[in-house]
């Protein structure tokens, strides 16, 4: 049994504690908005937050979040349930195709703006180069990054 | 279904009353009528043609009757269009709704969207019709379907294919706008009939009829039920272009709110109660089956329930997918060989080659005659170019839930063909059709893999073996050791220049041939030309892969002519321009990529631009692209994309779908190779079948062209020419020609 919290709520997964979170919240919590993509850290689908660190979840044993607070993109909406400043650009630009690797980018754009809000092209880069987007919307996610960044620059001062 | 069956008994009676025998008519039956709950349901029949032997024995058995779009109207005036086709990420839910929309004058704020159910009366008739016509290029999948190849559907026209850039082409103009147009004719002429009033004296908007001269309005539901007695016109006027208010403008796409926010379901988020996890591993070299398996460790793991020798694969099926994936990378398993398992890829090459040498030519195109022809020339240039087996890698591995029990199947999958896939689980599970039922999902990623059906087969036999509900999922691995690939070519080109360096004659011969046909034709005008394909037999699984053939010949033909314009010593666009003098709206696309891409204008050392042009699903696309190659090794800087489609049904959709598809180009020019080791794929996993990523996006910008032409496609059109651009920009800066993708790995650094 681990117990940990899942986007606030307290959370007892009743699994073998190697199981990669991502596994143990799709499969137990029926959370499947975090994608699996690779199983290997190699592509960012399946990123989660952890103590507000983005991390792999699909290499990230359940055990390491125990007592922790993670957070999924079903979570990361703000408090009063409208979308978050990266959700709303997202829109704005368009940005998902298929849609499948956009849960993890989503993650760790959020990520990226929490530690930098005002990021260069070259932060964008660095920041956002460990989640592949198979259908190219590269462009699309650098603008919208911005975009984001502006709106919180605003709303938050 | 109730709708379904009311709809043909409809569009029976229609086709008692219409034209009989005969050609093709190029027109289609619309059927109208009320179904349970009072909605005015409304389709589109085609009459398929029988001038082609080939469809006419596939179609005879189907009769007349098949709907291939619906729009439905219920009385509180909602209203709901059917879409047949699958979302990828192509936004052809909205492309799709919007020429339904368009037409109807249906409001589209308002306007419900539902994909179609995986039943008979969505086959896709419009594209067959078109292919029936003779008016269009069918891509090679779907040949493979109505030989029933791909799906062993013999007789059947059991196809609902979204691929070959053909929803907006074929399914949008042939079925959404015709609906919409005979709809709203129909709401009109019931609510003439209503008001006691004039047709013409009516006008529509939003999901409403006006009649100005006496100040009245109704809801289209208002008239839903009257308008299902009429008999609709079969030809209906369609809008012209200066009067559409919702194609050509940019439309936020309705599938994506749910992708931003998790809720979007996946084929991989099904879910289904008492549901268990498997996961699979077939054969490492294709066709070869099971020797040997030892499962006893395997299934002693905590969480598994059983392990299946499945004839040419291995299946675990366990609490969860960890659970299983752990289990079955502890099996002890052998599979039969072949002579393909010691196939290298140095070997595939060197068949390749000898078929080149020795097989037996077949003549694809040919024009004058060749060896006449180079007679005189001034100059002879010769060149072999080869590319590799190409992966899908979708972001979504492979994957599909399947309930089979009692006589019946439930399936739930993301696929590029839903009744095939249906379809086929009927057959292999064998059950009636009507027994087995198929819910779409959103795609994650399908780009042509997701129209072969293998891993629904795979759920289905797995549910059926362990007796549960059982969500398949394919590790990355196996997604990408078990696909269907993009062939690997190798094409040798000749050509011969008179005195002033233009083309006399153009030869060429590769091996695979794949559809489209026109792919390895050329487009320049050069007065003799034979291009010529040989067999190359492969014990690797092929498949469509975006934009299917034109990928190569569109790398190949545009590397060569850019070898014969250096050769004549001149510029590749001005090269380029001479030779397509006469086909106006070629010029017009190269000359706006070549404006938008400041052609000729200086550059810092080390960066060169590459100019590259083809024409693929009837939509014409120029790149220029400028590449830096200070670092060693090319990096793309900037992409100036110019298309002409016709009209973009939605714009911003069109364009998202060029950078898409020049980024998926790019990531197969730099890295993308999948290669043979002991007859087995060699990459497993992104590591070592690596992607392009943000810090490699280069910043495109897109200019799209609209022309009288018929539509074009959008999700293929912008891979073709992204290759060979990069290839021409980077022999422009280092003078190296690249006759082999892709780049990495060729020792580019070295010569700058």
């Amino acid at each position: 049994m681990v117990q940990l919290k899942i986007n606030g709520k307290p959370t007892q997964l009743d699994v073998d504690p190697n199981t990669p979170l991502l596994w143990a919240v799709r499969e137990q919590t029926g959370l499947t908005g975090t994608k699996f993509g690779c199983g290997i850290a190699m592509c960012g689908a399946c990123t989660m937050h952890v103590d507000g660190q983005p991390v792999r979840s699909c290499s990230t044993p359940l055990s390491e979040a125990e007592g922790l607070d993670v957070t999924t993109i079903e979570g990361i909406a703000n408090a009063d349930g409208t979308l978050h400043a990266v959700q709303e650009a997202w829109i704005e630009h368009q940005v998902p195709q298929c849609g499948y690797c956009q849960s993890g980018q989503i993650m760790n754009a959020v990520a990226l703006l929490r530690d930098t809000p005002n990021p260069s092209d070259d932060d964008i880069n660095e920041a956002m180069a460990g989640n592949i987007c198979r259908c190219g919307m590269y462009d699309r996610i650098r603008a919208a990054i911005k975009t984001a960044a502006k709106a919180s620059t605003v709303m938050g001062g | 279904m109730a709708d379904a069956t009311e709809k043909k008994i409809k569009v029976k009676k229609e086709k008692e009353k219409g034209p009989r025998k005969g050609r093709w008519t190029r027109r289609g039956f619309i059927g109208a009528g009320l179904v349970a709950g009072g909605a005015l349901v409304v389709g589109v029949a085609i009459r398929p043609g029988d001038r082609t032997d080939t469809l006419a024995e596939y179609v005879a058995g189907d009769g007349e009757h098949l709907l291939t779009a619906w729009v439905k109207i219920s009385e509180d005036n909602t209203i709901t269009a059917i879409i047949p086709h699958g979302e990828m990420g192509q936004g052809i839910h909205t492309a799709l709704s919007a020429m339904l929309a368009e037409e109807m004058d249906a409001d589209w704020d308002a306007l419900d969207i539902i994909e179609a159910p995986a039943e008979k009366d969505y086959a896709n008739f419009p594209l067959v019709r078109e292919f029936a016509t003779g008016g269009a290029k069918v891509p090679g999948f779907v040949f493979d379907t109505l030989n029933g190849a791909m799906l062993g559907l013999a007789k059947k026209m059991d196809m609902q294919i979204t691929g070959g850039s053909t929803s907006v082409r074929f399914t949008g103009t042939g079925a959404m706008q015709t609906a919409g147009a005979a709809t709203r004719e129909l709401l009109m002429r019931a609510a003439a009939k209503d008001w006691d009033v004039s047709v013409d004296s009516l006008r529509t908007a939003k999901s409403m009829v006006y009649h100005d001269a006496s100040n009245r309005s109704g809801t289209y539901g208002s008239f839903a039920a009257a308008a299902s007695e009429m008999k609709p016109n079969l030809q209906p006027k369609l809008k012209s272009r200066k009067d559409y208010t919702l194609m050509g403008s940019p439309l936020p796409r309705v599938d994506i709110p749910a992708k931003v926010d998790g809720t979007a379901d996946f084929g991989i988020d099904a879910k289904v109660d008492g549901m268990k996890y498997a996961t699979v591993m077939a054969s490492p070299v294709h066709g070869q089956t099971v020797a040997r398996i030892d499962a006893k460790d395997a299934e002693a793991m905590p969480g598994v329930i059983s392990v299946h020798n499945m004839g040419d694969y291995v299946g675990v099926v366990a609490d969860g997918y960890w659970q299983a994936k752990q289990a079955l990378d502890s099996l002890d398993v052998d599979f039969t060989t072949s002579d393909a398992s010691s196939l290298s890829q140095e070997q595939l090459f060197a068949q390749y080659a000898e078929s080149l040498d020795t097989g037996k030519r077949k003549t694809m195109h040919k024009a004058g005659n060749v060896a006449k022809g180079a007679e005189g020339a001034a100059k002879t240039i010769e060149a072999e170019y080869s590319v590799p087996f190409l992966a899908h890698a979708c972001m979504e591995p492979m994957n599909a839930t399947a309930w089979v029990r009692d006589g019946k199947a439930d399936i739930w999958c993301g696929t590029q063909n839903p009744l095939g896939t249906r379809m086929a689980v009927a057959k292999a599970m064998e059950l009636d059709a009507e027994n087995v039922t198929l819910t779409t999902a959103f795609m994650g990623g399908g780009f042509g893999r997701r129209a072969t059906p293998d891993y629904a087969l795979q759920a289905a036999a797995l549910s059926k073996v362990s007796g549960h509900p059982v969500k398949l999922i394919w590790s990355r691995e196996e997604t990408t050791q078990q696909d269907h690939y993009r062939p690997a070519v190798l094409g040798r080109f000749k050509a011969s220049l008179d005195a002033d360096g233009m083309p006399l004659t153009w030869e060429s011969v590769f091996n695979h041939e794949g559809e489209p046909k026109e792919a390895s034709d050329i487009v320049y005008a050069i007065p003799n030309k034979l291009v010529q394909v040989v067999d190359s037999p492969s014990h690797t699984r092929l498949g469509p892969w975006r934009s299917v053939d034109h990928t190569q010949h569109g790398y190949f033909t545009e590397s060569f002519i850019e070898e014969l314009a250096h050769a004549a010593g001149k510029d590749g666009y001005e090269y380029r321009r001479a030779l397509l003098a006469d086909k106006p709206r070629f010029i017009k696309v190269l000359d706006a990529a070549a404006k938008l891409g400041k052609w000729g204008e200086p550059l810092p050392e080390g960066q060169a631009r590459g100019i590259s042009i083809v024409e693929s699903f009837m939509t014409i696309v120029a790149q220029v692209v400028t590449v830096d190659m200070s670092g060693g090794d090319p990096r793309v800087v900037h992409v100036a994309c110019a298309a002409d489609p016709g009209f973009a049904v939605n714009p911003d959709g069109f364009e998202a779908q060029m950078q898409s598809g020049i980024i998926y180009g790019l990531t197969a020019a730099l890295y993308g190779e999948i290669t043979l080791e002991g007859g087995a794929v060699a990459q497993s996993n992104f590591h070592d079948y690596e992607i392009l990523r943000m810090d490699e996006a280069p910043k495109i910008d897109t200019i799209i062209l609209t022309s009288d032409a018929r539509l074009g496609g959008g999700g293929e059109p912008g891979t073709p020419p992204i290759a060979p651009a990069v290839a021409n920009a980077v022999f422009n800066v280092t003078g190296k020609r690249i006759r082999k993708l892709p780049m990495r790995d060729l020792g580019l650094g070295a010569a700058s």
